[in-house]
């Protein structure tokens, strides 16, 4: 038989004994060994380790036993997320040899249902770019076409699954790290609430904005793994204390007498015609299945950007300063500790980490805080009453993703502040710590895919999948290029 | 610098200790406030379950989060915040809502690169200390944080400067502090150092801590300023690092004022810097200059959630609050109607021995007495199993005349040590109450038996009559084996001195 492609498939596939999860990882495999030498999306395939996680699934299945609602799934890992005994990069030179003693909770909840991790992908490193060009290791590829960027920083989990290489994979998005991504290769993802999955284990780019969520090629197969990830956990203090919603189950509730606001700031300026009307496009398709579409402004969210280029740094500044040399990682040696500390540090960092280290220092320091790292926190105060206020009047919101498709290689490399213009609709949900998800809608005119963003109040993931499985049901083929 | 053989000191004007100078007469007062850091005493470390024991083989007591490896986080230990709170409240400190910040340096010791603690909204704010000479020191803050493990530096001087290698034990590393800021009301280094034995009191009694200075769970930094008797401004002032003992810690503050008063005497300023205590030298060295001042950018700790314990929780560890030394002070002074400065009260308190004292005052027993004795006589173990009902009675037989001070004291050791009443140990011991007739017939022999003596001792000067006192008094001593009453014999003395002249 043909083996399923979904993680929905694979899992009721692999359960009910029709397929063994050895075969399906056997193909996964393949295609990583026949394909990923021109994507760069894995920084490391773990072939013998899925083999036998896929042969101890199958050992279950034979016995009888339940093996989990992710039974056989390839999954790939981001590799920020760690993992026990097997290398963790971050791609970046200074976690050179590390090997965490110990899994992320992700990764060991996603082991407990049954999953089977693949690799480890590319990011930009330390999760610092929107290209994945800022990786030690070298870019990752977009599938759709190999001389554009996948986006980033989860270049490599978005360009896995946009690739075949796995159905579904893990990111982390602290500014539309999962979204930016998704939406340049095609594929959907997602950044839930800010406390719904537990940050256990994802090495730290800015503590206060950073969650892990899933990429996939359907709306359900993100539902499943989210909801095999989500959930309170002791070691996350920053943990919501409650149960995992259900997702799966509420997919085809439809969006009818959904209040769904278009965001006016994200609408105008800077954001490229044919994606402003692939997100219009969408909207008609959210009021064609029963939704009510307005427009909302939300004033705050055009100083997002502002407050994130201060706010995350100055996390990332402290969060990075433990890369010293003195336990694990790269070292490079010198006469004294401070100067092995700065010796290492040069030699391991790379440019965009240390620009962003060196604005979080500055907006952190005494004399500036105030100016700087104190106003970004009352911007972002502003962004959740801003939010608020939409969501008095609205159940979601509907933006376009990223601005623009995927660029190329090199074009926006060099000048960080159009780098940065692309997370200009994903960073103020991060700042909220609302969830939102990029859900692909046909294709711009250079026919590279289009993102539409829905946003959600906290916790508000089980309307906002309504609507993704609604706009999943109504999109144009993912090649079809707007005119 | 100069020496300091210009100037002397006196304690003046009461406990304030003063440096006068000799070339411009002008009197100086030290200012010191102390910030105390003590290692809580929970079973585990502020953020992790790893052990909180001191003394394990390096690098055991460790884990992800307190070796701040890359993706591990923090999870507050609530014991540590019962702890913090129950010194807070015994240090009469409002329990507020607080946050958790990061203090941003690199040092090879701390694994994060950062250290996680209290900063401008700690836990307990504004309290008090009342010292046992009745100065009330202000508390300004008792706050929550996180050791550092400690380093090892091989060859050289055996500083980091200059070290072949250096170790690390990341032991220590996210072991519970609270670090207790202590306003600048001291003006005395025995002060300064009657505040640690009271805070060291109170930690114990709450059982917050430990609190040994020799293994370093209990830390002392000293702020110390000088101004002239008189101003109302402060001074500039140093932080005096590296006091390992209460003796160190006096002898510190004392050089320190010193070295002040020399730099402004001779019209210089005072820099506000971190110095050294180096106690084989005496003297202390500047630490880090201000040039190296850090920025330590401290920010809300983002891995940690606001801590706000319940009206209900504070209400709880109040109510399971013991009776502070304060308090026993108060208490036993007034039962035994002297002031709770009185050294044999703060000394009953120091020895756990109040409420003994309190009992036999409660059984009738005199409450100077029963101080005296337990000052000068029950620094003894087993003193505070001692029976009050049978403390009293001796102390009512001293009182009466039965007993001489001489034998109450011998009475008491064998209450100590055997548990009997007094008046079956002073039976055994021949201890009868000797009258005053048997006491005359034995001063009259002595008279009879050494004519001389008696004759200069009536009709010599005073000086030579304390002499041949002391020679009279002896001889009583000895014939009654040590029983008879000084005083009594004194007053037969004299009585016959009248009669002879």
């Amino acid at each position: 038989m043909t083996l399923p492609t979904t993680a929905t498939a694979i899992a009721a596939a692999v359960r009910a004994g029709e397929v063994s999860a050895r075969e399906v990882v056997d193909a996964h495999l393949a295609a990583i060994e026949a394909g990923d030498a021109s994507i760069n999306a894995f920084n490391l395939v773990l072939a013998d380790e899925a083999r036998a996680a896929a042969a101890a699934v199958d050992a279950k299945v034979a016995a009888g036993e339940d093996p989990g609602p992710l039974a056989g799934v390839p999954v790939a890992l981001k590799d920020n997320l760690c993992t026990r005994g097997v290398p963790t990069t971050c791609s970046s030179r200074i976690l050179d040899g590390w090997r965490p003693p110990y899994d992320a909770t992700v990764v060991e909840r996603l082991a407990g249902a049954g999953a089977v991790a693949v690799g480890k992908t590319n990011l930009d490193e330390f999760a610092m770019g929107s290209s994945t060009e800022n990786s030690a290791f070298g870019p990752t590829r977009n599938p759709r076409d190999p001389e554009r960027v996948p986006g980033g920083s989860s270049g490599g989990s978005a360009a896995a699954v946009a690739a075949g290489f796995a159905p579904v994979s893990l990111g982390s998005d602290t500014g539309g790290s999962i979204r930016q991504p998704a939406a340049l290769c095609g594929v959907i993802g997602v950044k839930p609430t800010y406390g719904l999955v537990s940050r256990y284990g994802l090495v730290a780019f800015a503590s206060s904005l950073d969650q892990i969520g899933p990429f996939s090629t359907t709306v359900a197969d993100s539902a499943l793994l989210l909801e095999a990830v989500a959930g309170h956990d002791p070691l996350d203090s920053t943990s919501i204390d409650a149960p995992a919603p259900s997702l799966v189950d509420v997919l085809d509730r439809g969006v009818d007498g959904l209040r769904v606001g278009l965001v006016s700031e994200l609408m105008g300026e800077g954001i490229a015609p044919d994606v402003a009307g692939r997100v219009r496009q969408a909207a008609d398709a959210l009021a064609a299945a029963g939704a009510e579409i307005g427009e909302v402004s939300v004033p705050a969210a055009s100083y997002g950007l502002s407050a994130y280029y201060l706010i995350a740094p100055a996390e990332a500044s402290s969060n990075l300063a433990r890369y010293d040399g003195v336990r694990y990682g790269l070292r490079v040696d010198a006469p004294t500790t401070a100067e092995m500390n700065a010796a290492t540090r040069t030699a391991g960092f790379g440019a965009e980490v240390k620009r962003r280290i060196m604005l979080g220092t500055y907006a952190l320091s005494a004399g500036y805080y105030d100016a700087y790292y104190g106003k970004a926190l009352k911007v972002r105060t502003l962004i959740v009453r801003d939010f608020e206020a939409a969501y008095e009047r609205f159940d979601l919101l509907l933006s376009p993703t990223s601005p623009t498709t995927a660029f190329r290689f090199g074009e926006k490399v060099d000048d960080p502040l159009a780098m940065y213009l692309n997370d200009v609709c994903t960073i103020p949900t991060n700042l909220a710590g609302h969830p939102a998800m990029s859900v692909p809608f046909g294709a711009g005119a250079d026919g590279m895919p289009v993102g539409v963003q829905l946003l959600a109040p906290a916790l508000g993931e089980a309307t906002m999948f309504r609507a993704a499985a609604a706009l999943e049901a109504a999109a144009p083929p993912l090649e079809e290029a707007w005119s | 610098m100069t020496a300091v053989g210009n100037l002397t000191h006196e304690p003046v004007e009461g406990d304030r200790f003063t440096i006068t100078s000799e070339g411009t007469g002008d009197t100086w007062e030290i200012v010191v406030g102390l910030e105390v850091h003590c290692e809580l005493a929970t079973a585990t470390k502020l953020f992790c379950g790893c052990p909180n024991h001191f003394g394990a083989e390096p690098n055991t007591n460790v884990c992800p989060v307190c070796l701040g490896l890359p993706g591990s986080l923090p999870v507050l230990n609530q014991n540590v915040v019962e702890l913090a709170m129950r010194l807070g409240r015994a240090l009469h400190c409002t329990v507020e809502p607080s946050v958790f910040a990061r203090k941003n340096y690199f040092y090879p010791d701390m694994p994060k690169d950062y250290q996680v603690s209290q900063y401008d909204q700690p836990i307990n704010v504004d309290g008090w200390l009342d010292l046992p000479d009745g100065t009330r020191v202000g508390i300004e803050r008792a706050h929550i944080e996180e050791d550092t493990g400690k380093n090892t530096h091989a060859g050289g001087s055996g500083r980091i400067h200059g070290a072949d290698y250096s170790l690390v034990d990341y032991n220590r590393a996210g072991v519970p502090l609270v670090e207790i800021v202590g306003r600048p009301h001291i003006r005395h280094p025995e002060q300064a150092k009657a505040y640690i034995d009271e805070l060291r009191a109170i930690l114990l009694a709450t059982g917050a801590s430990d609190a040994k200075m020799e293994e370093g769970s209990l830390r002392v930094d000293a702020n110390v300023s000088v101004r002239r008797v008189g101003d109302a401004t402060l001074g500039t002032r140093c932080e005096i690092k590296n006091l390992n003992s209460l003796r160190s810690l006096g002898r510190a503050i004392e050089y320190e004022a010193r070295r002040q008063v020399d730099l402004l005497e001779s019209g210089e300023r005072v820099h506000q810097e971190t110095r050294h205590w180096d106690e084989a030298a005496g003297r202390t060295r500047p630490g880090r200059s201000k040039e190296e001042a850090e920025d330590y950018r401290y920010f809300q700790e983002p891995d940690l959630v606001p801590l706000e314990p319940s009206a209900e929780w504070v209400a709880a560890v109040d109510a399971a609050l013991p009776v502070l030394p304060a308090e026993r002070r108060a208490r036993l002074a007034e039962a035994a109607g002297v002031d709770p400065t009185e050294t044999a009260v703060v000394v009953a308190v120091q020895r756990d021995l109040d409420s003994l004292a309190l009992a036999a005052i409660g059984a009738g027993g005199d409450g100077r007495r029963v101080l005296t004795h337990v000052e000068h006589n029950l620094a003894v173990e087993g003193a505070e199993s001692l029976d009050p009902a049978h403390f009293a009675q001796l102390v009512t037989m001293e009182v009466a005349g039965q007993l001489t001070a001489t034998q109450a004291k011998a009475v008491l050791t064998d209450m100590v040590a055997t548990g009997k009443a007094p008046d079956a140990i002073a039976a055994e011991r021949g201890f009868e109450a000797m009258d005053t007739s048997q006491l005359e017939g034995i001063i009259d022999g002595i008279i009879a038996e050494s004519p001389q003596e008696w004759a200069e001792f009536c009709g010599g000067d005073d000086k030579r009559r304390g002499k041949l006192q002391g020679f009279f008094v002896g001889k009583v001593m000895k014939a009654t084996k040590g029983q008879a009453d000084g005083k009594a014999v004194n007053a037969v003395l004299e009585a016959r001195r009248a009669a002879a002249g």
